[in-house]
């Protein structure tokens, strides 16, 4: 029964409240860090859900609101009623009491993004779970919560369309951050040999230690409320074979996101989908089958699921419609962020993807473990913190790929990202003076490849 | 050739000095006198090529009386500890915007001084530690002593016992590096204290003055402010001489803001003490810059951070004639890091001209012991280092200042892109929303090429470095725009 304001999937159910979300789960780490730096914090410490939520949910309003000013300002006119098409110029809108708004136009851009899934093979999966469109509109903490996956897909996307965010991950950290028992449960895990599994577990290593409980290679067969109002889940554990069950305060499913085009009539004007994903076949000009009839972000076919590279495309594309511009969107090399509770950022490819399209004897890896100076009188364990930068080995080693793991890495790759828009290589980057102290600076120093076999782990100044 | 070139400055110098001397005999290839950032860096750097090398690094102690280990200025008593009670500045401000994530505890909650600074002192003493296991590691030789030249290809090393001894080499790296500058006026030395100090002080400083205005200051300043102390800063003129000042202002108005006290155009002129104690409590007389004003302050510890001076004054330069500059005490060198004697190298703080970062020296060094022993030519590449003020509000920053730009390429020529931003994380705890600011320079003429990067908010350093390195590949004002941000983070603005 979840909604929400104008503005969509980030600034309602997704970037927005999980970055502040995991937020509160960092300044919970920040707390404890604090008292190893001098600060005398008596214990008890505890999290309070409702505080952290209303905080939170104020804001995303605030956001809501503020977009709507703007649509004003700008002289657009916005309709708060459900969109679909009567005909190629044609758009039918229904206002949640039923009310019919007919609007013709000569260009459409359809832009409805994508919601999540449920397992409906699951018995009570929708009766009874959640998905991320509830997660952040709780009014009451989700108490014990069992989050389940399919598998980590953004360790599969990443190569190919940059990566989407991992929501199971993501938020089964900052749960744990403020203090909630939860656990991840996973049908399928990374296969060996995908480089993609490397940062994979480096992240869910670190979630482990942090207090992330883990099911990998199992799966729900149904989910029943109890008189308590708890919910019963019934899993099967494919490793040993057997059925387990253990009762949760909240289920939530992450199961992949599909794109709302169902009820948007798309075949009474001709406009093409993928029949498999059901997202909308777009080219380079981000023109569906129907010459005027456009489409951008979530439910473009072959597109990353990112909020900037949406942003990106829908102005330049408005550029293109009405601004004299040829200038079409450039989808390679977006970089992205993944915010579980050691965050991982990346822009490029992939190991994996630069040893397929160059092959492995073409390029080299750099890596190194890193200690980031602050978590040093913090007293925190820093073995997951990790960096690797992919370059070809001729061709003035130009850099394919970076990826970081550890605090802020979205701040540390941006830059970097601009780097290899530029066509940074490798010596490029050895002749740039780090920062001191910084983690960023140990991407300026990397210097050891995965193919010497030597230790990679960084020793001092 | 340069090595033609070289031969031929040697053979001047030689016969300069009256002395000739059979290359084999030297008791070392290199000598490197002092061992911070840029001299152990090069040190070790010499050992991976098989030389002989001794590291001498010796502190003479503050006036209060402090000391510390081997590791130079950046581990001991400045990036690092600096860094890391910054750290816990930042960690008290995110104590507070914790409750409003919904974090719950007590109201009160104080900081202790001395669990802050022995866990600091902890971590950088393993650190001296491990800078002497990497020297004895690579088999290079290290004398807690003071190194200073006797006579052409000589020093003299006095260790702490005053017994002394004699070494010659075939060359030699002064990395010297710097010391706090004292006021010259009654009372400094015996009272006030510098960042030698600070890092390692065995009490809580109390209400502190902070006398100055360079980086040093306003950190200091900061983290104190940070640390729930009372602070004031005595400035002479104007804030962060030589950094952009439209930024240097800003950070100037947020501390002020966040409880630091500002004296602007004063300086001190007696430093009194009142009562004595850990800490005791010292009366400052100031004196106007812009008038015949005085005033007086009453505060525990009085932080002196005016400047540093170059430690080149008494290690015997003029015994070997390296040349400095008189009034600064700093080495001019060549591109090469080569002063006019031609075996005499130095790299770091001390060289004229150059920025004073230890990135920078350690980068310096190591490519000079590749030039000179392992056939290498790249040199130093001093043009776009970014830095990073570690200032409540830190600020990062990578080529020209605003100024610097408008009188290198003129006004008309160049355009600046800048705008506010509010951090996400700092929405929920409702903190300042129009402080966080970035800026870019462009030359207009050049294709709009990035030639200045300046951003104001946290984590500036992790935001600066990647920008430091697409401008080092030349990046324009149009790649930028291409660049897609990730989202939500500050550096996607």
């Amino acid at each position: 029964g979840t909604s929400w304001g104008v503005g969509g999937t980030c600034v309602n159910v997704g970037c927005i409240p999980k970055k502040l979300m995991h937020q509160a789960a960092l300044l919970g780490t920040a707390l404890k860090d604090a008292q190893h730096y001098g600060w005398n914090i008596t214990q008890p410490i505890h999290h309070t859900w409702s505080v952290m939520a209303q905080g939170v949910q104020n804001y995303v309003k605030s956001l809501n609101w503020g977009h709507r000013v703007q649509l004003q300002d700008k002289k657009v006119k916005y309709f708060n009623v459900k969109g679909s098409f009567s005909d190629p110029h044609t758009v039918r809108g229904l206002t949640k009491a039923g009310k019919e708004t007919i609007v013709t136009a000569d260009s459409i851009v359809i832009a409805t993004g994508g919601r999540p899934k449920y397992p409906t093979h699951i018995a009570g999966a929708l009766e009874h779970g959640i998905t991320s469109d509830d997660l952040f509109w709780l009014k009451e903490s989700p108490g014990k919560t069992l989050l389940y996956c399919v598998y980590m897909e953004l360790f599969f996307s990443i190569s190919l369309t940059g990566a989407s965010p991992d929501v199971s991950l993501e938020c089964a950290g900052f749960l744990t951050g403020i203090g909630l028992d939860t656990t991840v449960m996973m049908r399928s895990t990374p296969l060996r040999g995908f480089d993609q599994a490397q940062m994979a577990s480096l992240v869910t290593e670190h979630m482990e230690s942090y207090g992330t409980k883990f099911l990998k290679r199992c799966f729900p067969t149904k989910v029943e409320k109890l008189e308590s109002n708890r919910l019963e889940v019934t899993w099967k554990n494919t490793d040993l074979g057997t059925e387990e069950t253990d009762s949760f305060d909240t289920v939530m499913w992450a199961v992949g996101r599909a794109p709302d085009t169902k009820t948007l009539n798309l075949e009474t004007v001709g406009v093409k989908t993928n029949s498999e994903t059901g997202k909308i076949i777009v080219d380079a000009s981000e023109a569906t089958s129907v010459p005027h009839i456009y489409a951008i972000g979530d439910i473009t076919e072959g597109r990353p699921e990112l909020t900037p590279t949406a942003i990106a495309a829908g102005k330049l594309l408005a550029h293109r419609l009405f601004g004299q511009s040829s200038e079409l969107m450039d989808y390679d090399n977006v970089p992205t962020t993944v915010f579980t509770p050691l965050e991982y950022g990346c822009v490029g490819l992939s190991e994996e993807a630069a040893v397929q399209c160059h092959g492995s004897d073409n390029i080299e890896v750099f890596h190194a473990y890193y200690k980031p100076l602050e978590f040093t009188v913090a007293e925190r364990d820093a073995t997951q913190c990790y960096m690797k930068m992919v370059c070809l080995r001729e061709r003035g080693q130009r850099i394919l790929g970076l990826h970081f793991i550890g605090p802020n890495a979205g701040e540390v790759i941006q830059g970097f990202a601009l780097g290899i828009k530029c066509g940074a290589t490798y010596p490029q980057l050895m002749k740039t003076v780090g920062i001191h102290p910084t983690c960023a600076e140990e991407v300026t120093k990397l210097h050891i490849t995965k193919r010497s076999g030597l230790d990679a782990t960084v020793t001092g100044c | 050739s340069v090595q033609a070139h070289k031969e031929e400055k040697s053979q001047k110098s030689m016969e300069m000095n009256g002395l000739t001397m059979a290359p084999d005999s030297y008791d070392y290839d290199l000598i490197v006198i002092g061992g911070g950032s840029g001299g152990l860096a090069a040190a070790k750097e010499a050992a991976k090529y098989e030389k002989k090398v001794m590291v001498l690094d010796f502190v003479k102690p503050t006036p209060q009386g402090s000391s510390w280990g081997l590791g130079g200025t950046c581990v001991n008593v400045g990036c690092i500890p600096k860094k890391l009670m910054h750290q816990a500045a930042l960690l008290g401000q995110a104590l507070q915007d914790s409750r409003k994530f919904g974090w719950q505890f007590t109201e009160e909650v104080k900081h202790n001084w001395m669990t802050m600074t022995e866990s600091v002192q902890n971590y950088i003493g393993s650190l001296n530690w491990g800078y002497r296991v990497a020297l004895r590691d690579n088999k290079v030789t290290y004398e807690n002593a003071y190194g200073e030249f006797v006579g052409p290809h000589t020093i003299k090393a006095t260790n702490k016992k005053g017994v002394e001894k004699l070494y010659t080499a075939e060359r030699f790296l002064i990395a010297t590096g710097e010391r706090p500058r004292y006021l010259g006026i009654p009372g400094d030395k015996e009272y006030c204290i510098s960042s030698d100090d600070l890092f390692s002080l065995p009490y809580c400083p109390g209400k502190t003055l902070v006398v100055g205005a360079s980086y040093v200051a306003l950190e200091c300043a900061g983290f104190l402010a940070g640390l729930g102390l009372d602070v004031t800063v005595m400035v002479r003129s104007i804030l962060l001489r030589g950094f952009d000042q439209d930024m240097a202002n800003k950070i100037g108005e947020y501390m002020k803001e966040h409880g630091v006290h500002f004296i602007r155009e004063f300086v001190p002129v007696k430093v009194e003490q009142v009562e004595e104690g850990t800490p005791g409590r010292l009366k400052v007389t100031a004196k106007s810059t812009t008038g015949n004003q005085i005033i007086e302050g009453e505060y525990n510890t009085v932080l002196l951070a005016i400047g540093r001076d170059p430690c080149t004054r008494k290690i015997g330069l003029d015994k070997v004639g390296v040349h400095i500059n008189e009034k600064t005490g700093k080495i001019p060198v060549n591109d090469e890091e080569q002063t006019n004697v031609p075996y005499v190298y130095a790299v770091g703080d001390i060289l004229q001209d150059k920025l004073e970062l230890t990135p920078v020296a350690i980068q310096a060094g190591r490519l000079l012991v590749r030039r000179l022993y392992a056939g290498a030519t790249t040199k130093c590449d001093y043009v776009n280092v970014p830095t990073t003020v570690f200032t409540p509000l830190e600020y990062g920053a990578c080529g020209y200042s605003e100024e610097a730009a408008v009188e290198k390429f003129g006004e008309e020529n160049i355009e600046v892109y800048h705008s506010h931003f509010w951090p996400l994380e700092w929405t929920v705890p409702s903190r300042d929303n129009n402080k966080c600011y970035a800026k870019i320079i462009c030359n207009i003429q050049d294709n709009e090429r990035v030639i200045g990067f300046h951003v104001l908010g946290p984590n500036a350093g992790e935001v600066t470095q990647g920008f430091a390195a697409a401008i080092k590949c030349g990046m324009t004002k149009e790649q930028l725009d291409s660049t897609i941000g990730i989202h939500p983070v500050c550096a996607e603005v």
